[in-house]
């Protein structure tokens, strides 16, 4: 009774987002809608995360190599076998899953702890591995990638509403990661909705009850990884392709912190949870520097060291906050202030009934 | 043949400060379970007031004793503050705490010290001397010494005192411990003060060597890992003796084998990790793991 009064309120909501995303290119400039890609990317390969992390009950510290991976593909694909850029994507994403399940698979064996430690060496690892062979992957240099011009048919429509003179590859690469984003995100929640996404969080909770319930443990666990590093593929192709170049400095062990940082501060197993991430991963470095560079009473020099220290310590301390506080990130957050609203609107009646809170991937 | 010794040699000097980080890590991992990702970092900041201590004047020694006793003073803090709120969360939380204390730790020491690399001074003569006709020298010989006398000590501490069995009997039966009056969340605060001392000692014997910067443990934690590993996480003598075997194969690869080189040394600690996990998740001390479900 309850989800079915709710969800009017849901679809309208993820239907403002939509055209929210929808029009915001046609308001700001080419450079901010690039900025905005970022955001779509990073939700993207978060939302892979979430299911990894959220859903699954696996951890992964090394999204980041992954991502490299993927990025790395559509690069040499485009300037070694000059493939057009547009099949790429879902070759980098096949590609990445491949190597996501066989990643799994080791995985099966080791405990969250482990598996933590293991993808950590390996996002550590990944930026000095992808030196070599240095004739295959550009060496330190990396590889550069032209901008890709936007199809006529995007380009006429989005004069035809704008009015703008033409549209520029930032907008048109803007427009392809937004519907890939929706794409991938329905797929997501379809997927965490149905009997996977049941069995994961069967898996999470209990494996030994899973398992006795029939639970595939070992095929639904590398699924989740596959599917996983599937997201993270099509992110950092969409990635390689925004930035204009990849190389090794491009993907550092910080890319992945970033990453899992975005999915805790979004709220893990939601799946508003990782577009929020994706929004906060992109811009609290951003704004928290701008904030430090415009007070003019902080001397120039302590700004300058804050604007590379700063956020660092920025998402260090409030992801420290946030695990003690709201361990449930802002979904969490907002559900529980939600839930406390609703309770007082509808009075002491109906206020304790006994129901347990939604689960946080009906919100 | 000389050139063989001499790399195991400087290989067991690097392996005794990757032994003593891997230390830190299991001795933390005996207390709560939990594998501390801002080791490094911790160590790395202890480093830095070791650094400012010698830059007042003080003599190295002194600054030395001085440094672990405050990175001790600041593990127990770090325990009261960040840590307790948490310890009874899943693993995941606790990882992520310890990832984002790591974060904090690394900016406010670029915040405080800057990212400029900075040579640390080194206690030994720089001299070598002739052992079996390799030549060694005294700083890789001295660290040895320096982990030698740490790793000594908290074997002492561990097995020859009561606060010792407390400390053990805290981590390993705790409601038990409780019963018998032991403050086992004291004994936790008190894992977290020795790992951070221990962490703090290695990340003095390596800044002589890696310069002092606050990425300086990156690369040496990704060893203490491997170490921690390969001797079985949760026993100390496990993680010593990994160390120091870390220490020598890495040294050999990056000496030997024409396709690792220098800067594929941290893959070496990479594969290490994961064949032990594969093939031995226990590692070479570690007991099986018994589940009751």
């Amino acid at each position: 009774m309850r989800s079915r009064r709710r969800t009017p309120t849901i679809y309208a909501l993820v239907l403002v987002v939509v055209i929210f995303f929808i029009g915001l290119p046609t308001v700001v400039t080419s450079f901010q809608s690039a900025e905005w890609t970022q955001v779509l990317i990073f939700a993207i390969v978060i939302m892979g995360l979430n299911i990894l992390v959220g859903y699954s009950g696996q951890i992964s510290l090394g999204h980041g190599a992954l991502m490299a991976l993927g990025a790395y593909t559509t690069a040499i694909l485009v300037h070694r076998y000059h493939l057009d850029y547009l099949a790429t994507i879902p070759i980098a994403g096949l590609l990445t899953g491949i190597v996501g399940f066989f990643l799994g698979i080791p995985a099966l064996r080791l405990s969250a702890l482990y598996l933590a430690l293991a993808t950590f060496a390996l996002a550590v690892v990944t930026p000095s591995l992808i030196k070599r062979p240095a004739e295959f992957t550009g060496g330190v240099q990396g590889i550069e990638l032209l901008p890709p011009q936007p199809p006529n048919f995007a380009s006429g429509l989005f004069t035809q509403v704008t009015g703008a003179p033409s549209m520029s590859s930032d907008q048109w690469l803007y427009y392809l990661t937004l519907a890939l984003a929706l794409v991938l995100f329905w797929l997501a929640w379809n997927l965490v909705r149905h009997r996977p996404g049941r069995a994961l969080r069967a898996i999470r909770d209990g494996e030994v009850a899973a398992a006795a319930f029939g639970v595939n443990i070992a095929g639904y666990k590398t699924l989740a990884f596959a599917v996983s590093a599937f997201y993270a593929g099509i992110a950092g192709s969409l990635y390689g392709l925004t930035i204009g170049f990849v190389s090794p400095d491009t993907f550092p062990v910080s890319l992945s912190f970033e990453v899992l940082v975005g999915a805790v501060i979004g709220g893990l197993a939601s799946i508003p949870g990782p577009l929020l991430g994706g929004i906060v991963t992109f811009w609290l470095p951003i704004i928290s520097n701008q904030f430090v560079a415009g007070q003019d009473w902080i001397p120039s020099q302590v700004a300058s060291v804050f604007i590379k220290a700063g956020p660092a310590v920025s998402y260090g301390a409030l992801l420290i906050v946030l695990m003690i506080f709201a361990p449930r990130g802002l979904v969490g957050l907002a559900v529980t202030l939600y839930g406390a609203v609703q309770a007082r609107i509808r009075g002491a009646g109906e206020r304790s009934t006994g129901q347990m809170p939604p689960d946080a991937q009906t919100v | 043949m000389q050139e063989f010794l001499q790399q195991v040699l400087s290989g067991i000097a690097t392996g005794g400060i990757y032994a003593s980080l891997a230390l830190a890590l299991v001795l933390i991992y005996n207390a709560m379970g939990l594998v501390n990702f801002a080791q490094g970092e911790m160590a790395m900041f202890a480093t830095f007031i070791a650094l400012a201590l010698i830059d007042h004047g003080l003599n190295f020694w002194i600054a030395f004793v001085l440094t672990l006793a405050i990175a001790f003073a600041g593990g127990v803090v770090i325990q009261r503050i960040v840590i307790r709120p948490v310890e009874r969360a899943p693993v995941l939380a606790l990882v992520i705490v310890t990832l984002g204390l790591a974060t904090l730790v690394n900016g406010m020491a670029g915040f405080l010290f800057g990212y400029v690399p900075r040579s640390f001074p080194s206690p030994f003569p720089n001299q070598t001397v002739n052992i079996l006709g390799a030549v060694a020298s005294y700083q890789d010989l001295g660290v040895i010494a320096v982990s030698a006398v740490v790793l000594v000590l908290i074997y002492l501490l561990l097995q020859r005192t009561s606060l010792g069995l407390a400390l053990r009997a805290a981590s390993h039966h705790p409601e038990a411990s409780r019963l018998l009056g032991i403050r086992v969340s004291w004994m936790l605060a008190l894992g977290w003060g020795l790992a951070s001392a221990v962490g703090a000692a290695s990340g003095v014997m390596a800044a002589p060597i890696l310069l002092l910067q606050p990425n300086m443990m990156q690369t040496v934690i990704i060893y203490a890992f491997a170490a921690a590993v390969l001797g079985g996480i949760e026993s100390p003598l496990g993680a010593v003796i990994g160390g120091f075997i870390v220490g020598v194969l890495i040294n050999l690869a990056g000496a030997y084998l024409p396709f690792v080189g220098g800067d594929l040394e941290l893959a070496v600690g990479f594969v290490i990790i994961i064949v032990v996990l594969v093939l031995r998740p226990n590692g070479l001390l570690g007991r099986a793991s018994v589940r009751r479900v």
